[in-house]
């Protein structure tokens, strides 16, 4: 008794085999097929803005790009590199305190300290991290754990840098206009910058760090350089969007080391595909306005992303984009064996 | 002399709160990050118990043991065990779910100072000049028993045996009949009862709040990483070590630094001795 | 070959792993330009030998001297800066990545960018160039797709050779084989064999661990023999197989009479 056997086969679509290289040139068709996902991404984050309705929900498309860039960074950093930062909270708060410290005692401007927050504060985090670095990436994730949580008692222990109450009365943008579009126009920079690294010489040992880093080393390199190199991108990310993040609320605090920056974005990213780049900010658009609206509830909202976390986690699913670009790319069919 | 009793007291406590861990960690390699909020979740149960069904003391801390350890059977074999071999998974699937655990206690109402745990025995005694409350006294003698009988237990019993040697070797065990996802499981169920045994202990000196969840995990990684993962010496000895160094730091400088302390201890270790004291897995230092 | 100083100077490696003595007191130097084999049976140590001499394995004793200086205790990557390098036995490229992509990475090194790779040149053009060269010249055809075929798909003839191509890119003074010969069929072997040979041509010392005897005796001038973790003996192909002791190190006088009289 023998059933029909068959298997699922994957090809690629006739479409995508035609659009790649010079070959996509030859029409409309293939260069509509290639650009059009880009250009829908770039023109609708730049338009979003201005459909908000309400100054409100302008706000918080702002908050939506600071967590992508968070999620960006712990993507790029996950997939590309091998490491997994379990606090991403830590590079906010660091980059938050310097803007917010640069501002109020050397009455630096935006346009300054964001800059300064950003390289300053990935250099401090890429040393306190420097630790972990030659050992296996447990201990990374398990050190990137604790540094906000520690931190932020710290803080709160020795009352420095405002302690509780935070520094106050930080310099803001401009107008909404402009603190909506700075933030915009860096993250799509970061996203496309990021794709194109991992795709350099340099992305490459990135990569090969992750697949194999026994092979990095045997062929000469260091690979606790190519990790720091690594972390110092990510957590410049992170420390960016800590900066912008204090001139938006105008206030920097021990908030900044809450869960809440650590654990949405990985949720973020696991929901929205890792390795993409895209999908962690598919993610936050997704997750940040869910979040907003749970914000009434108190921690719950906490709940439930991390609910959803350990539900993808487990299912290891792979993600939203993940999916969306197999399904763009390739067709699927039921081939008898 | 304060120092030596107060760090006495704080050593064992802290070695009764990792030894949970240490125990899951350490021997089936399943890092249970959910660990703090097993332990404040035992805490919060015994109190609903005791507190809302009115049950005698004693009834309702067996019964908190017996639902925290179901409640980290469970996490094991609902969650980890899909993931189970995938160490960031499971870092990140066990965090999760530790995280919504708190936070749905937070949310839940219960902060503040209102939730207290009655001491088991009122009254102290004065050693060397020091008052020291029975209950410490007590915390002590049970903590150093508790650890003292998980040495006979993973030494001389079958069981205990068995996860040891799990540990060295899973598929060497798999092979000898080991099952070892219900090790894990016996594993994870045990740790989770002394997260319990540890909270119902050490809450009485308090109050329960949701964030000693957070606390007790980095304390309790602090104690595995600086003791050595799989080791039982090294989690004491580290234990002790910590301890010790807490109560200094909050003798001369403060009460404050405390989780500093735990914080510094886990960078030395990983920059001067990445395996801990008495590590095992000296894969850390040697790598093919 | 040259006489004069050797260029790998092995001294007293000792390596216990507990209770195991997996290296004990082995000894031997290494001349530039020769062919050095290494054999003895399953579990003799000679991949622990590589593993220590390139850093890979912190030994419990011993010491390396690579042209004169002490390189005991150093890490991989600064042994493998200095010209020291090795292949793995078992077999690790970069998966995800295509064929000549691979080379990239030992491209993109310092002493890479030094040295100017092999067949750079003395200046490194453009990396993905360089390393399609670096493949043509080990024998993957340059006009057909292999090159450019993700490493997961290729079959282990070309998996080896790209082992032996990341050792090449970083222009080595010694590479280290392991079990380069294992796994492959009498055709590949047979091109493998003038490779090999045009390596010692280029002045590049070699290490080669080998199973299979009759393809190393081919190409090595000296073989090295281990067993239990010490050196039994070491000399060349035909003094080393007549010795009794190397017999019954193998189990199977027969097999080695059988590879001596095709030798």
């Amino acid at each position: 008794m023998t059933a029909e056997q068959g298997r699922k086969e994957r090809i690629d679509r006739g479409i995508k085999v035609r659009a790649e290289s010079i070959y996509a040139l030859m029409s409309w068709r293939e260069l509509s097929y290639l650009a059009l996902p880009r250009l829908v991404l770039i023109v609708g984050l730049l338009v979003i803005p201005l459909v908000m309705p309400s100054m409100y929900w302008q706000r918080v498309i702002s908050i939506v790009c600071i967590y992508s860039l968070l999620a960006l960074s712990f993507d790029f950093l996950a997939h590309y590199v091998g490491l997994v930062s379990l606090g991403g909270a830590f590079f906010v708060g660091t980059g938050g305190y310097i803007a917010a410290i640069l501002n109020k005692s050397l009455g630096l401007s935006p346009l300054f300290t964001i800059p300064a927050a950003t390289l300053g504060g990935a250099a401090i985090c890429t040393v306190l991290l420097l630790p972990c670095l030659p050992l296996r990436g447990v201990y990374f994730a398990i050190v990137t754990l604790m540094y906000p949580l520690a931190f932020a008692r710290v803080i709160e222990a020795l009352d420095i840098f405002g302690g509780t109450d935070g520094i106050m009365g930080v310099a803001s943008f401009p107008n909404q206009w402009v603190e909506q579009y700075f933030v915009i126009v860096v993250v799509l920079l970061f996203l496309f910058g990021l794709r194109r690294l991992v795709n350099l010489d340099l992305g490459l040992v990135f990569r090969a760090v992750k697949d194999n880093d026994q092979a990095v080393r045997a062929s000469g390199m260091s690979v606790t350089y190519y990790k720091a190199v690594g972390v110092f991108i990510a957590s410049a990310l992170g420390c960016l969007a800590g900066a912008c993040l204090v001139h938006i609320y105008m206030w920097s605090g021990i908030s900044q080391f809450a869960l809440d920056f650590s654990v949405l974005p990985i949720a973020a990213t696991v929901i929205g595909g890792g390795g993409t780049l895209v999908g962690p900010v598919l993610g936050c658009l997704l997750l940040v306005p869910l979040s907003e609206l749970l914000r009434d509830f108190g921690t719950l909202r906490i709940v439930s992303y991390s609910l959803i976390l350990m539900g993808f986690v487990v299912i290891r699913s792979e993600g939203l984009m993940v999916y969306g670009q197999r399904k763009y790319h390739q067709f699927e069919r039921w081939v008898k064996v | 002399m304060d120092i030596l009793i107060y760090g006495t007291i704080n050593s064992i406590a802290l070695a009764l709160t990792a030894m949970g861990f240490a125990l899951v960690y350490g021997i089936c390699r399943v890092p249970n990050f959910a660990h703090g909020a097993l332990y404040v979740v035992c805490g919060f149960i015994t109190w609903s118990l005791v507190r809302s069904l009115g049950l005698p003391y004693l009834l309702g801390i067996a019964g908190a043991l017996v639902a925290t350890a179901v409640l980290g059977g469970l996490i094991y074999r609902v969650v980890l065990i899909r993931v189970r071999g995938m160490a960031i998974s499971e870092i990140i699937a066990s965090y999760a779910i530790g995280l919504a655990i708190l936070e749905g206690l937070r949310w839940g109402g219960f902060k503040g100072m209102t939730y207290t745990l009655p001491t088991f025995v009122e009254g102290s005694v004065f050693i060397g000049g020091i008052p020291v409350d029975y209950h410490r006294m007590l915390v002590v003698v049970i903590g150093a028993g508790v650890v003292a009988f998980l040495w006979l237990f993973t030494h001389q019993t079958r069981l205990g045996l068995a996860l040891r040697g799990m540990a060295q070797d899973e598929r060497a065990s798999l092979m000898l009949g080991i099952d070892s996802d219900r090790m894990a499981l016996v594993a994870m169920a045990f740790g989770s009862a002394l997260a319990g045994l540890a909270a119902v202990l050490l809450l009485p000196l308090g109050n329960i709040v949701v964030e000693a969840g957070y606390n007790v995990l980095i304390l309790a990684i602090a104690v595995c990483i600086v003791g050595g993962l799989g080791s039982w010496m090294g989690a004491v000895l580290a234990a002790f070590l910590i301890g010790f160094a807490q109560i200094l730091t909050v003798v001369y400088l403060g009460s404050h630094f405390q989780m500093v302390v735990a914080l510094l201890a886990i960078i030395l270790t990983l920059i001067l001795r990445p395996s801990g004291l008495f590590g095992r897995q000296k894969e850390l230092e040697e790598r093919v | 070959m040259t006489g004069g100083e050797p260029i790998l100077k092995v001294r007293d490696l000792t390596k216990a792993f507990g209770g195991v003595l997996a290296l004990n007191r082995v000894s031997f130097d290494l001349h530039e330009g020769e062919i050095l084999g290494i054999i003895g049976p399953n579990g003799s140590g000679k991949t622990t030998v590589v593993n220590s001499i390139t850093g890979f394995i912190r030994l419990t004793s011993g010491k390396v001297f690579f042209r004169g200086k002490d390189i005991t205790g150093k890490p991989p990557h600064k042994i493998a800066d200095m010209g020291v390098t090795r292949t793995f036995q078992i077999m690790r490229p970069y998966y995800s990545l295509p064929a000549y992509k691979n080379l990239v990475i030992p491209l993109f090194s310092p002493r890479a960018k030094r040295t100017g790779g092999w067949r750079g040149g003395g200046r490194l053009g453009d990396r993905n160039t360089v390393g399609i060269d670096i493949l043509e010249e080990i024998g993957f055809e340059r006009d057909s797709f292999v090159p450019y075929k993700i490493a997961s798909s290729l079959p282990t003839g070309y998996l080896k050779r790209l082992e032996l191509a990341r050792c090449l890119a970083l222009k080595p003074e010694i590479v280290m084989c392991d079990e380069v010969f294992s796994g492959l069929s009498m055709s590949e072997i047979a091109s493998m064999v003038p490779l090999i040979e045009r390596l010692q041509m280029e002045g590049i010392t070699l290490i080669m661990i080998e199973h299979r005897l009759r393809e190393l005796f081919r190409v090595a001038n000296r073989v090295m023999v281990l067993n239990f973790g010490e050196k039994l003996m070491e000399g060349t192909a035909e003094t080393v197989m007549a010795s009794e002791e190397v017999k019954k190190a193998y189990f199977g006088s027969e097999e080695v009479e059988e590879v001596m009289k095709h030798a």
